[in-house]
């Protein structure tokens, strides 16, 4: 017992233990000296303005699209936000881009740089991240219900291989006609051919239910708001699919049968054009060569609209998966030359990414000078939407230095999941945890983009102020050890936890608000500090993308 | 915790000026606004934007008929199916193959009406149950079936449907003007994670599941409960935290998500400070009582289910694991059976000496049986495997009739004899007690016709309401 009580000295050095060398100060300064670091030193950092997130000057147009949004602006009189600091676009875009938050050295190295175009630099770099692949296969495994188990029962190694498949594919950037095409006219095994899965990874797996599946993917449309009649000639493009078994527990081959289609077929397309399936042909690839031309009303217009949501938290079309005559676009102009910078991209889509990301629009500030909800649905500023849950618990972790167990309800013998695994990584939508349940993670049982719901929940809220779980990486997390043992002294521990939680320094009101905290009875600096930690969390700021 | 109020800014707006002229507190505010008659109509006060299209068209006001007898439910899931000729079916005459070393029934207290030898306590509190014999729904995977006995679906169509716990939330919980500080929808102690308890209805409508472990020394409810953080230091925090809301301060216009942000808070604290947290203190109850329940998880989880719908929780679900036995069915069945027997009887007496049994339902199942033939070949060697043609169910309290069997199965318990009684029929039947409209509309994302149990034009077999017991 006795050995136990000794291990617990102040001047171990276990990980989680605090360093006589921290305390030694206090012991001498007393609280003084938390005053002096917290608040009485002149800032060595270049003045901060009173507001952390704007620029103090109206925001100019920068490209096509940001014209076309502030001329719809000034026709109805809102007021845009001002264009937002380097500190906000630094966290905005990593997250936007790469689902991952700067690191404390990332920002302060882009805050440091002086260059005009450094943002437009930053986004080429992040382009090229490996975590930029990760982040977009995630959305695309929603999209495509990448899932292993109910309802869409892929099974564990076709679920690997569709993700596989799309993970090569967005590494590679394979341009998204392309990548559309691919998908509808795939043959083969869904354990060894990705993206077979396609066509499996829908609950209903009749001619109809396919139908649904691809004109919400492909077309952003709602089938289900179409005639009978319409349905029923979509269907009969994928009326020749068959799904054979094999020998192979759980494997199967997705094929053309042409046997189902032996004379020449009557179909007509979605924009009531008549064709003609000549025997042997598979109707699928007649459809899908329909679909991808430029010219197409889905297509394009879709994909474009789609990619406007994700950055934007809603379309132009709203919802970014419901096109169709009777919901018009908030403002047309923008999305024909969303549409017109994507077949001049030839459909891909890092290079359409950096259009929209490097505009005046999508810099604006979240602070609204107009009201809402009239301001978002123009986009004249930039919405505060909650951190998706991937994203979020992935951020806790590097901010703390820990990790997550994740978890399948059927066994995942193809799946080794590492200590280190990022969530934004994860491959099927069966491997989970809690946090990411509670978090509203999609279940990926339709493909809506609306599955994904980040409205805030009180047990989201009780979860983040006071779990164990969250408590214990904050408290004991080494990366948050480091910061808090650091040498530096508190001031630079108070700037450190702001750059690496919130992506900035701190004010000079939080850095007094922080010691009349410290003053309060009861505290030491590791108390303080741990405070500052929980708190900053804790906030709307690091809560949301803003 | 209320999480009704901020979710449409003009509602917020309206919250801000009641906040005037009542105390700061929400929910004093929330109740100034319930008697201004102001918060009534459920439909506005939808949380999901995606929804709100939908539920503008919809008459979404709850259905709570005057004639409801339930208030509550209480779920006790046995996850992964229990066998129902050990448990509520018993057939002592089909010979060992079926019931293994299990050969005998008991009487209980109910003239005629046998239960497995195992459940002694259960027989003596058999006049406050009707047991359902003649479940069926014909599947064999957990996850098919455990969808379609909580939901009365079966599965396939784009869409997932919420289960039973998340429509009572929907037509019970916050929207219906619940105002308990406690969710409408609490699950002991983890969630399932084979399908979205909530479906298509979001999160919204998930369970708060407790985490921790009733029957340890202290039952730690996660983000409730947080040891080594006195209510100082709680208060210190907090403090510091609304001193550091920078952000907040800088958006002028009243972000409604910002509100909403603020009120989840607020509700959060309720738990973590205020007396709704309380509830989860297992040490206010009598040591004998406690004892009563059984002295283990799921004995003190029965308790706690208690103490919930005692503070108007409208449903409660314990997810009771381990009734998957493929292997040693028998020796688990000893060890578990007694386990079961306990918690469930005497949560039966307790919530009858509280009152609360007549507005309570109780609803003991799982998502299939067992095959009734034991599986005496390697590698089972001795154990049962998935059943869904027919199993059993207990239901008690909340309007139904104790002492009733509904239904059979046949000699050896491997097909429905007579009265079939399929998931959607019990559900409906359940929605019924508690006020609910079974043929009520749900708020569906895309705007699609659908109602809280499949209507009769739907291609779902049934075999009708429970009359007989209702």
């Amino acid at each position: 017992m006795s050995t136990l009580a000794h291990a617990q000295r102040p001047g171990d050095s276990s990980p989680f233990r605090f360093p006589f060398w921290w305390f030694w100060p206090i012991a001498i300064a007393g609280l003084t000296w938390f005053d002096d670091g917290f608040a009485a030193t002149p800032p060595p950092a270049p003045a901060v303005a009173a507001n952390p997130y704007e620029r103090t000057t109206p925001a100019e147009p920068r490209h096509a699209l940001d014209r076309a949004v502030f001329a719809q602006l000034a026709k109805l009189g809102i007021e845009p936000a001002h264009e937002c600091s380097d500190a906000v676009y630094v966290r905005r875009i990593h997250l936007d881009l790469i689902g991952t938050l700067p690191t404390a050295a990332e920002t302060r190295q882009f805050l440091q740089e002086t260059h005009p175009d450094k943002r437009a630099v930053l986004v080429d770099r992040l382009l090229a991240r490996d975590e930029f692949t990760d982040t977009w296969t995630n959305k695309w495994s929603d999209l495509l219900r990448v899932k292993a188990e109910f309802p869409i029962n892929l099974w564990p190694n076709a679920a690997q291989a569709y993700h596989r498949w799309i993970y090569t594919a967005v590494r590679d950037n394979l341009p998204y006609d392309r990548f559309a095409r691919t998908l509808l006219t795939a043959n083969g095994s869904n354990f060894r051919d990705g993206p077979v899965n396609f066509y499996r990874a829908m609950q209903s797996k009749e001619t109809d239910g396919v139908a649904l599946s691809v004109a919400l993917t492909f077309m952003g449309a709602r089938a289900e708001k179409w005639t009978t009649v319409e349905r029923a000639n979509l269907g009969a493009f994928f009326s020749a699919l068959t799904r054979k078994g094999t020998g192979e527990w759980k494997e199967e081959i997705v094929t053309f049968d042409p046997d189902k289609l032996p004379a020449a077929t009557r179909v007509t397309f979605p924009d009531g054009q008549p064709g003609q399936i000549e025997p042997g042909r598979d109707p699928r690839v007649v459809f899908a060569d329909w679909l991808i031309r430029p010219e197409n009303p889905w297509f394009t217009r879709a994909i474009a609209n789609r990619v406007w949501s994700w950055f934007f938290g809603r379309g132009i079309v709203h919802e970014a998966d419901d096109l169709r005559a009777d919901n018009p676009p908030a403002n047309p102009e923008l999305l024909a030359i969303l549409e017109r910078e994507l077949v001049a991209a030839h459909y891909d889509l890092r290079k359409f990414f950096r259009v929209i990301v490097t505009s005046t629009t999508y810099q604006l500030s979240s602070l609204a000078r107009s009201e809402l909800p009239a301001a978002e649905a123009n986009f004249a500023c930039y919405p505060l939407r909650r951190l998706d849950a991937e994203i979020l618990i992935d951020a806790l972790n590097q901010i703390t230095g820990t990790t997550e167990k994740y978890t399948s309800a059927i066994p995942e013998p193809f799946t080794f999941i590492p200590e280190d695994q990022r969530s934004i990584a994860l491959p099927d939508g069966s491997i989970t945890s809690a946090f990411l349940e509670t978090f509203g993670r999609p279940g990926r049982d339709t493909g809506l983009e609306g599955e994904r719901n980040n409205r805030i929940t009180a047990p989201q809220r009780l979860h983040l102020l006071n779990s164990t779980h969250v408590r214990k990486k904050i408290e004991q997390g080494p990366k948050i050890q480091v910061i808090l043992r650091s040498r530096s002294g508190p001031r630079e521990i108070v700037d450190t936890l702001y750059y690496t939680i919130l992506s900035r320094p701190p004010t000079e009101s939080e850095r007094a608000a922080l010691a009349v905290h410290a003053r309060s009875p009861g505290m030491d600096p590791r108390t303080v500090a741990q405070d500052l930690a929980w708190a900053l969390v804790n906030s709307a700021e690091f809560l949301h993308r803003h | 915790m209320s999480l009704h109020h901020s979710v449409d800014p003009r509602l917020w707006n309206l919250e801000q000026e009641l906040r005037l002229f009542a105390l700061d507190d929400p929910r004093l505010t929330r109740r100034a606004a319930l008697r201004l008659g102001l918060l009534g109509g459920a439909g506005t006060l939808l949380a999901h934007s995606s929804l709100a299209r939908a539920a503008a068209k919809l008459p979404l006001a709850p259905v709570v008929a005057p004639q409801a007898k339930a208030k509550s439910v209480i779920q006790i899931w046995l996850w992964g199916g229990p066998c129902h000729l050990d448990t509520f079916d018993p057939k002592p005459s089909a010979g060992s193959d079926y019931t293994g070393p299990l050969n005998t029934a008991i009487k209980t207290n109910v003239d005629g009406m046998q239960i497995g030898e195992l459940l002694p306590l259960l027989a003596k509190q058999a006049d406050k149950y009707a047991l359902i014999r003649s479940m069926s729904h014909g599947s064999n995977a957990h996850e098919t079936a455990a969808y379609t006995v909580q939901t009365g679906r079966a599965s396939g169509g784009r869409d997932v449907f919420p289960g039973v716990g998340a429509v009572v939330s929907l037509f019970k919980g916050y929207d219906a003007g619940y105002k308990g500080l406690l969710p409408p929808y609490v699950v002991l102690t983890e969630l399932q994670g084979r399908f979205s308890e909530s479906g298509f209805l979001g999160p919204r409508y998930k369970p708060f599941a407790t985490g921790g472990d009733p029957g340890a020394a202290r039952f730690v409810v996660e983000g409730v409960v947080a040891p080594g953080l006195n209510e100082e230091r709680q208060k210190a925090r907090r403090e510091l935290l609304h001193q550091l809301n920078t952000l907040e301060r800088a958006t002028a216009k009243g972000d409604p998500r910002l509100a909403a942000f603020g009120q989840c808070e607020a509700d959060a604290y309720e738990m973590i400070l205020g007396d709704a947290g309380k509830v989860f203190e297992l040490s206010q109850e009598k040591d004998n009582v406690r004892d009563d329940y059984g002295r283990n998880t799921f004995g003190q989880s029965c308790l706690m289910a208690r103490r919930l719908v005692e503070r108007g929780v409208p449903y409660v679900t314990i997810n009771y694991k381990g009734w998957d036995t493929h292997k040693q069915h028998f020796q688990i069945m000893r060890r578990k059976l007694p386990e079961l027997d306990r918690g469930v009887a005497a949560l039966l007496q307790d919530l009858k000496a509280h009152g609360l049994l007549e507005n309570t339902v109780v609803w003991v199942g799982g998502e299939f049986g067992r095959t009734p033939k034991v599986l005496w070949e390697a590698p089972w060697n001795g154990g049962r495997g998935h059943y869904g043609k027919v199993f059993s169910a207990l239901v008690a309290g909340g309007g139904f009739k104790g002492g009733h069997v509904v239904g059979s199965s046949d000699a050896r318990g491997e097909e429905v004899a007579e009265r079939p009684v399929h998931p959607c029929d019990l559900i409906g039947s359940m929605y019924e007690q508690l006020g609910i409209d079974p043929e009520a509309r749900l708020p569906h994302p895309e705007g699609l016709d659908v109602r809280a149990i499949p209507t009769v034009a739907a291609d779902v077999q049934r075999g009708g309401r429970l009359n007989e017991i209702m």
